[in-house]
């Protein structure tokens, strides 16, 4: 059984109230901060212990952190970003309704750190009823006296606002959340400037996701040193993963990114194994805007190694040949599923969630929709294969902020390894609204290169 | 006429609070998400005029924001609004075949209203529930892995609910 940081007290009755989270030895992570810290050396553990972003981009969190401009007399701002919205990711709801004084405890130790005496959850407006439950949060720690003025005595103060957003996926990029926050529609900015330089009403602001935030306070409780230790390489710590599609127990699990893909899958402890005894088709092991799989490259690396659950291994032979680790949403495709339907509803989705800012996106995310419609329904031609690999590349790359990028990715990706069952949907036209192509030669092994 | 109860607009105030002097509009998200509570579930001209006016802002800078987040609506529905989503791993555990099965039942389609103007159809984009699918979103809360026999239950659950209240 893998270490757990995040979710070890998850399962504690009552652990959603402050007395019980307190009991459980919450909020010591404020006291050793503000008593006995300066912010600088807080950012110093969190540089230490080599926490990447969780929200997809896997960014160092502490170098992030030490960008923040600090002007004199201008006040800085931490902006948490709560507005998960890549499709198969459902992590941050979960630490959020479950556990919502371990995000409340971080936030105010990594206020502390940047000196935001006013921070914002941005919250997507579809989880409508987690507001309350991080207001009450918010209140009831404020009583204890850790949030608000004077925290512990020591003389920082700190508001914890929640913000709700509308409906717009775009809003979980840094720059369309600060637009959005401002009371606008979510157009990201360009940048330069960063928001560390100018971000939420033209002030230095740092942009973390929830997961990032709540893993600072067990950096700073076993030492930012101690939390490097735990997994391998550059993927320090422990990941949420949350599992979902064709598989026997969907869910939300942690990791300690040191088990490997297959386990993940067909262990107990996690998945389960793949639904009603199917055979693995694909995965998306990062959230939908990472590469697709097919299970014999998911499984092992094109070298023949056995594929890891971390940010190194999952993309391991780049694009051509490997994925990402991405935000941690895991879709798993079994040997029923069609991949050019699937692809379809990533298409759709993009579209629905383009700004329209940058026409690459604007005009390129409807025309894939359109295309893959085409196909799905047996009226495509050979030819649009080549249209979708041509449109998908002008795409990427060419626009403001990466959702140009993770609109091009999934697409480009399934043509990529599943060419065949597309030439397959254009050659039967009739029999591909019927049945599905099925699990094909995706879970053969792999061949190996040898020198 | 549009307007707040002195309830609702000493709420607004609360929420504008949160933001620093001057920005004022950083509070038009949560305020139009009150607005829709409280007048019909969705926004007019005169509502969206109306809030413009308490933020002391310009009616287009209202418009632009409702026209562009997916869950302010723009025209009456119904009172109970059923927004399935279609993404990747809902389609994966079937949502389409529950998006089926709801317009079958109350004979309607997506984006229409029934004709007593209790339910309407919307299909949505991931709203993050995937481990739970199928999956919509009623009022405030999610209703997770969708049978046929669970949408029945909620169609039941929405009515007896209507005639209580009624």
């Amino acid at each position: 059984m893998g270490r757990k940081l995040l979710l070890e007290k998850a399962n504690v009755p009552g652990i959603r109230g402050f007395e019980v989270y307190r009991r459980e030895g919450g909020y010591t992570s404020v006291e050793k901060a503000l008593r006995n810290m300066t912010p600088d050396q807080v950012t110093e553990e969190v540089k230490k212990s080599g926490l990447r972003g969780r929200g997809g981009a896997g960014f160092p969190t502490g170098m992030k952190w030490s960008f923040l401009a600090k002007p004199e007399g201008v006040p800085r701002y931490l902006v948490c970003n709560a507005d998960e919205s890549e499709p198969g990711t459902f992590k941050d709801r979960y630490l959020m309704e479950f556990l919502p004084h371990l995000l409340i405890e971080g936030l105010v130790v990594s206020s502390y750190a940047l000196g935001s005496k006013a921070t914002y959850i941005y919250i997507r407006g579809e989880y409508a009823w987690i507001p309350d439950i991080l207001e009450a949060a918010i209140e009831e720690a404020r009583a204890a006296g850790f949030v608000g003025k004077n925290i512990l005595g020591t003389g920082f103060d700190c508001e914890i606002y929640v913000h709700r957003g509308a409906g717009a996926y775009i809003c979980g990029e840094e720059t369309a959340l600060i637009e959005s926050l401002e009371g606008k529609r979510g157009n990201p900015r360009i940048k330069p400037p960063f928001p560390a330089v100018r971000g939420v009403w033209d002030c230095p602001t740092v942009v973390n996701n929830v997961e990032t935030l709540a893993a600072v306070v067990p950096i700073i409780n076993i030492g930012g040193e101690e939390y490097s230790k735990i997994g391998v390489g550059k993927s320090t710590g422990t990941k949420l993963i949350s599992a979902c599609g064709n598989i026997n127990k969907p869910g939300v699990f942690e990791i300690d990114m040191t088990i490997s893909v297959e386990e993940f899958i067909y262990s107990d402890e996690y998945c389960g194994g793949i639904a009603n005894g199917k055979r693995l088709k694909a995965c998306i092991p990062g959230g939908s805007s990472v590469p697709i799989l097919p299970a014999n490259l998911l499984l092992k690396t094109v070298k023949g190694e056995k594929r890891m659950m971390n940010y190194e291994s999952l993309s391991d032979g780049g694009f051509p040949k490997g994925s990402m680790m991405g935000s941690g949403g895991f879709i798993v495709l079994d040997e029923d599923q069609c991949v050019v339907r699937h692809t379809l509803t990533l298409a759709r989705f993009y579209r629905h969630e383009s700004c329209g800012q940058c026409s690459p996106c604007r005009e390129g995310t409807g025309w894939m929709e359109k295309i893959l419609k085409n196909i799905e329904t047996g009226k495509g031609k050979k030819s649009d294969i080549d249209l979708l690999w041509d449109i998908q590349r002008k795409i990427e790359g060419n626009t403001i902020c990466p959702l140009g990028d993770a609109a091009a990715w999934p697409v480009a990706a399934a043509i990529r390894h599943f060419r065949d069952e597309f030439e397959w949907h254009v050659e039967n036209p009739q029999e591909c609204l019927v049945r599905n192509y099925g699990l094909a030669h995706y879970a053969d092994p792999l061949e190996v290169a040898t020198a | 006429m549009v307007k707040f109860s002195d309830e609702k607009l000493k709420k607004v105030d609360e929420i504008v609070a949160r933001y620093p002097a001057g920005k004022q509009k950083s509070a038009l998200l949560p305020v139009l998400h009150l607005a829709q509570e409280e007048f019909g579930g969705w926004l007019s001209v005169e509502t969206m005029d109306y809030v413009a006016t308490l933020l002391k802002i310009e009616p287009i800078e209202v418009y632009e924001v409702a026209t562009f987040y997916s869950m302010y609506n723009l025209k009456p529905v119904g009172r109970y609004m059923f927004e399935v989503c279609q993404t990747g791993p809902c389609m994966l555990r079937g949502s389409d075949e529950i998006i089926d099965y709801i317009k079958k039942k109350l004979g309607i389609g997506v984006g229409e209203v029934t004709a007593d103007g209790l339910f309407s159809l919307k299909t949505v984009e991931c709203l993050g529930a995937c481990g739970y699918a199928p999956m919509m979103q009623l009022g405030k809360n999610f209703r997770e892995h969708l049978t046929p026999e669970k949408v029945d239950a909620i169609i039941e659950e929405c009515r007896r609910t209507a005639a209580a209240n009624n």
